[in-house]
Order: structure tokens, then C-alpha cells, then sequence
């Protein structure tokens, strides 16, 4: 199944919670909508499902209009993010609820569906579960049991909301694994919700990253981590150094930076915005840098490192611990970004604050 | 290790364990136990045979079928408007809702008396209401209808008030979910919603129920109090208790005391298997 999104808008009340989104997913795609809560990457997932509405735009899915559908009659399997298994179904019913409910005409006999849900038992390795009450079940068994429901009516479109949200990292990763192979057993059109970078990356085959009712870019982990297409992005991929530079032949320049190690831009001279990663910066000495380290702290694996400016500005660089130069405190270290994103100062929306020292909650 | 010697003690919300107890089982005592220990030490005095006797006669045995028959009715019509009425207050957004919500309450708050004469008024043959159904030959002063009147009109709230906090809390999302795998809207009440709100709504009608096999005040001016015909048993209890007939009051409110007690254990029974799914 494609599905192509075109300018689509929502409000509520005052607020606008898309503002137009175009998107197209191709057949059997994993495709991730990642960006932070509020980004209105949950409403768009639930206006494809038929459970909540655009006040304009378009949604055709293989060129039938899906708008006028009401959601009983999209076939899509959705898994929310609370999971929402009826508390009164045991496991069983839970699977089956989608075809028991079918109108009689179109209803599989008893026999079929009891095979098809062991199939799905099987499939979601919980055989043993069949006749559990959810309340009686763990958070990844839950997790596991909403899919199967999902799974039984063999949707045309797969929509997942936070699908691991509520689990503990272990799980998460064992669950991620598994809806992967899923994914390819099935082979259905998958869409998810997410606001962890690392489950969309690993996941899927595109990432949608969205922000305030946006589209902000759309690539894969590489592309995105290497260029964002903009200051939202590379903010939200923990690029929380962001220092004021002067672009010259496409190259960026500041006092104590060293920007050979990235790409030049073409992009007009004059004065624009630098964003790192902290995990992305080299130091070497040179006493003639402005930046002097005044602190420094291990974790084992990383050593986080302070450098300060002469105006307070602060730095905080990554480095892996067992490659790390010798650092002494009170040397001057010049700043060498191995990647990094450039935007000229004028196209930055969130300009009010152009120098932002320090910023200690990372992602 | 030092202060393994003192042990930390939870804290509570109320001052002592023991006080407050003690404080709530006194007033349960006083308020609740006695009376009904009373009741049946009075009852016991009667011995078995003279006790049949009293609560067999037609008058008693016509006196409880006019109660139950009509808590039945009144508790019929409760169950289906209370849960239409919980839906409504829940479910959708209209003006004067607040109103109507504080209006659900009336019932509780009116002196039972005072609706027993505002309803016989309202539907006596030359009533607002009562002269439109007089023509059609529908009576409903005066017979057991009236007395299933007076029944709903004070038990309706507890059907209401039960079922609309469940209702409230009923995640949105159990319905959508429903309708992503193909139910129809019939389907998602039947199959989804009336399951997780049936274990209140039972709760609600058996408190009906019970208060209508108790209500008094509105029914005496409605029923038209006929031996044999529209007599509830908690008048004859009194007619008997203004006769000085102690045994015989204490003989009918006996019965009625172990309606009351079957009545909760089969509401407790039926709660217990609505909410089997909840919890490991």
C-alpha cells in the first residue's frame, strides 16, 4: 500500500498541530516519524487510521481517497501506545476480536479463526499466554498481544504509536529486533511514532523527523546525522554546541576552530551559526586558542571535557576515553569538528539567542 | 546496623491504627448492628410458627408481591434510563449539561414525601400528565404502577451514579481500537463498553433495587394504600407497629431484612464474576 500524505492541516482550538505535511510511503516501506512530544507526529499517525481528522489536505492510499473512510473500513492494524487490550478478552479473544467481529457474511468460521489466532500465538512467541487476562501479563507480553490483534485482520497499512515507550531498555531492544523480522515476515506497510532517535534509526528504512507540526527532514540515520536540513534537526540530533562562526569561501571560521575537517558550504560569506556534537569535536593544543579546558570528568568509557572562552563561553566535547589525548586542565585546546552543520545566522528561526553557552540536558 | 534497634514505622494518614477503628466500628455498631440485632432478637421472640403464620397471611403475602413486583418494574425501567442517562452526561456535550447533572441528584436530596404528592398531583386523573393517560384507560394513582413510580423516581440516581464515574474513566482508547479492527458501532457498546461498565452498573441496579423495596415516604401518597392491592410491606410494618402489634411489624421487617441480605450476596456474586478479568 502507498500512502500519499499531501498538505495536510490540523488545529486545535488555537493551536496549529500540522502545519501542512507531505509525505509519501512506498509499498511494504518502515518508515519512523520521529521528533519531540507535541511535534504532532501522534496526530498525523491517527488521522491515517481514521481516528482523528485534517482540517485540509489530502490522504490517498492506492489512489482510493481514505479522508470520506471511516476507520473500519481502512483495514489498518494499530498498537497504541498504552496498548489499550480489552481488560475483559483473554489473550485469545483479544487476537481474535477483529474477525469474531466481521459481519457474519465475511466471518471465517470458528475453526479458521482458532487456527489463525495460534498461528498469530506462535508467531508473537506466547503460545502459553492464550488464556490470560491482560491484566495478568507483563509490559513486552502486552506489547506482543496488541501486535497479534493488530496482525489478525492482515491490515493493508501497520500503525504503531510509541510501540515501546513503555518498556524497560532491555525489552525495548528484544522487541525492536523482533518487529523488524516481523516487519519482514508480514511485509506490510509500516508506519511508527517515536521520540527516541536510536529505536528510529535502528528500526526503520526511512525516518521522518518532524517538528511543531512539520516535516523537518526525511533520510536515513546517516543522512540525517551528517546533514540535518536544519537548526531544529541538528538541535534534536544533540548538536548542543552551537557557536557563532564567519563563513569565507564556504568554510567556517572562528577564533581556535579549526574547520578543515569538514565540507565547505556553498553558502554566501558572512556570519552564520555553527552546530556540533559533543561526541564530534577533536582538541589539540595550541596555545594561541581562546578555549581553555577547565574541566574534566570520566565515566569509563568517555571523558567529558569543559573548555571555556574568556567571555564564559563553555564547550563540552566527548572524547573516548582510550583514544583521548592528555588533557591538563589550563592548557588552550584548539576545537577541530569532525561533522558538523552550518546555517547563516539570518535563517535561524530561533535566533533570539545566538549564543548559547552551555546547555547540560542532552538527549 | 546501629538502627536496626528502632524500627521505622509507615506512616499513616489517620492518628492511630487503633483509635480510628475503634472510632468506625462504635459508630457502625451503634448506627447499624444494634438496630438490626434488635430486629431479630424481636423477631426470634415470635417462635417459627406463629412468625409463618404472620408473614403468610394474604395480606403480608400480597402486601410483599405488590413490593417486589414493583421494585422489579421500577428497577427494569432504572436500569436501561439510568445507563442512558449516565451515557448522555458522559458521552456528549450540550448546553445546560451541568444543570441536568446537578438536576440527577434531586432524588437524594427532595423529601421522599414531598415527590410522593408532587408525582400523585402530576399524575392523579385531573393531573398535568394524568389527564392525558386517563382517556387512553392507563391508571397510574392508585395501582401498582404509581407505586413503581414513586420506586424509580427515588432510586434513579444510584443507577446514574454509579455507572457514570466508570463510564468517565473508560480509556477512549478501547473504543478506537474497536474501530481500527473493523466493529461496528453497535459491536464496540456491545462487545467493549458494556462489559467494562457492566460490574457498576449491576452494583447500581441492586442499590435500586434494595432502596426500592425500602422507600416509604413517596409511595404511601401515590398507592392509594389498598390491603391486597397497592399495600407495600414497609406500611404494613407500620400499620402493625401503630396497632401495637410489635410482632407482626417485626415479623414483615424481618422478611424484608433477608431480602435485603440475598439481594446484596447475589449482587456481590454476580460483581465478582463482571470483574473476573481484573488483576492476576
Amino acid at each position: 500500500m502507498t500512502i500519499a500524505i499531501s498538505s495536510l492541516t490540523k488545529r486545535f482550538d488555537q493551536t496549529a498541530v500540522l502545519r501542512g505535511i507531505d509525505l509519501t510511503i512506498n509499498d511494504g516501506e518502515l518508515v519512523a516519524l520521529l521528533g519531540p512530544s507535541g511535534s504532532g507526529k501522534t496526530t498525523l499517525l491517527k488521522i491515517i487510521a481514521g481516528l482523528d481528522w485534517p482540517d485540509a489536505g489530502g490522504l490517498v492510499v492506492n489512489g482510493q481517497d481514505w479522508l470520506p473512510l471511516p476507520a473500519q473500513k481502512r483495514r489498518i492494524g494499530f498498537v497504541f501506545q498504552h496498548y489499550a487490550l480489552f481488560p475483559h478478552m483473554t489473550v485469545r479473544d483479544n487476537i481474535a476480536f477483529g474477525l469474531t467481529v466481521r459481519p457474519k457474511a465475511e466471518r471465517p468460521s470458528k475453526t479458521v479463526i482458532a487456527a489463525k489466532v495460534d498461528d498469530l500465538l506462535d508467531l508473537l512467541q506466547i503460545p502459553q499466554l492464550a488464556d490470560r487476562f491482560p491484566a495478568q501479563l507483563s509490559g513486552g507480553q502486552r506489547q506482543r498481544v496488541a501486535l497479534g490483534r493488530a496482525l489478525a485482520i492482515e491490515p493493508a497499512v501497520l500503525l504503531l504509536d510509541e510501540p515501546f515507550g513503555a518498556l524497560d531498555a532491555a525489552i525495548r531492544r528484544d522487541l525492536r529486533a523482533w518487529l523488524r523480522e516481523v516487519h519482514q515476515a508480514t511485509g506490510s506497510t509500516t508506519l511508527f511514532v517515536t521520540h527516541d532517535q536510536e529505536e528510529a534509526f535502528e528500526l526503520a528504512d526511512r525516518v521522518v523527523v518532524m517538528g511543531e507540526g512539520r516535516i523537518e527532514q526525511i533520510g536515513s540515520a546517516d543522512q540525517i546525522h551528517d546533514s540535518p536540513a536544519s537548526p531544529f534537526v541538528a538541535r534534536f540530533m544533540g548538536a548542543v554546541v552551537e557557536l557563532p562562526v564567519t563563513l569565507r569561501g564556504g568554510r567556517a571560521e572562528a577564533a581556535g576552530l579549526d574547520a578543515s575537517g569538514l565540507e565547505r558550504r556553498a553558502m554566501a560569506d558572512g556570519p552564520a551559526q555553527l552546530f556540533l556534537r559533543p561526541d564530534a569535536i577533536a582538541l589539540h593544543a595550541d596555545p594561541a586558542s581562546p578555549w581553555v579546558l577547565t574541566h574534566k570528568a570520566s565515566n569509563g568509557a568517555m571523558i567529558r571535557a569543559t573548555l571555556r572562552q574568556a567571555d564564559g563561553t563553555l564547550v563540552p566535547v566527548d572524547l573516548l576515553r582510550h583514544s583521548a589525548p592528555d588533557l591538563t586542565l589550563g592548557t588552550a585546546y584548539r576545537l577541530r569538528p569532525l561533522t558538523g552543520a552550518v546555517f547563516p545566522l539570518d535563517g535561524i528561526a530561533q535566533a533570539a539567542v545566538p549564543l548559547s553557552p552551555l546547555k547540560e540536558i542532552r538527549r | 546496623m546501629s538502627q536496626a534497634a528502632a524500627p521505622v514505622r509507615a506512616k499513616r494518614v489517620l492518628p492511630g491504627f487503633t483509635l480510628s477503628l475503634g472510632t468506625t466500628l462504635l459508630y457502625l455498631t451503634v448506627i447499624i448492628l444494634i438496630p438490626v440485632l434488635a430486629l431479630i432478637l424481636k423477631g426470634a421472640e415470635i417462635g417459627p410458627a406463629r412468625f409463618w403464620a404472620i408473614v403468610t397471611a394474604p395480606r403480608a403475602v400480597a402486601a410483599f408481591q405488590v413490593t417486589i413486583t414493583a421494585a422489579v418494574i421500577a428497577t427494569l425501567f432504572n436500569a436501561v434510563y439510568g445507563l442512558l442517562m449516565a451515557w448522555v452526561l458522559v458521552r456528549y456535550e450540550f448546553p445546560g449539561k451541568r444543570i441536568l447533572d446537578a438536576l440527577m441528584d434531586i432524588p437524594f436530596a427532595l423529601p421522599t414525601a414531598v415527590a410522593g404528592l408532587s408525582l400523585t398531583a402530576l399524575f392523579s386523573a385531573n393531573g398535568w400528565i394524568g389527564q392525558f393517560l386517563e382517556p387512553q384507560g392507563i391508571s397510574i394513582v392508585y395501582t401498582i404502577w404509581g407505586v413503581a413510580l414513586a420506586m424509580a423516581f427515588t432510586s434513579v440516581p444510584f443507577v446514574v451514579r454509579t455507572v457514570q464515574p466508570v463510564l468517565e474513566d473508560l480509556d477512549p482508547a478501547y473504543e478506537q481500537a474497536a474501530r481500527t479492527l473493523g466493529a461496528s458501532e453497535g459491536a464496540i457498546f456491545a462487545r467493549v463498553v458494556f462489559p467494562q461498565i457492566l460490574p457498576a452498573w449491576l452494583a447500581g441496579c441492586t442499590i435500586a433495587f434494595a432502596r426500592s423495596l425500602g422507600e416509604f415516604g413517596a409511595i404511601v401518597f401515590i398507592a392509594g394504600n389498598l390491603p391486597m392491592k397497592t399495600e407495600i410491606a414497609a406500611l404494613l410494618a407500620f400499620i402493625r407497629l401503630e396497632e401495637f402489634d410489635y410482632q407482626g411489624a417485626s415479623a414483615i421487617a424481618l422478611v424484608l431484612l433477608l431480602f435485603a441480605l440475598v439481594l446484596l450476596v447475589v449482587s456481590n456474586r454476580l460483581q465478582a464474576w463482571a470483574m473476573r478479568f481484573k488483576g492476576a
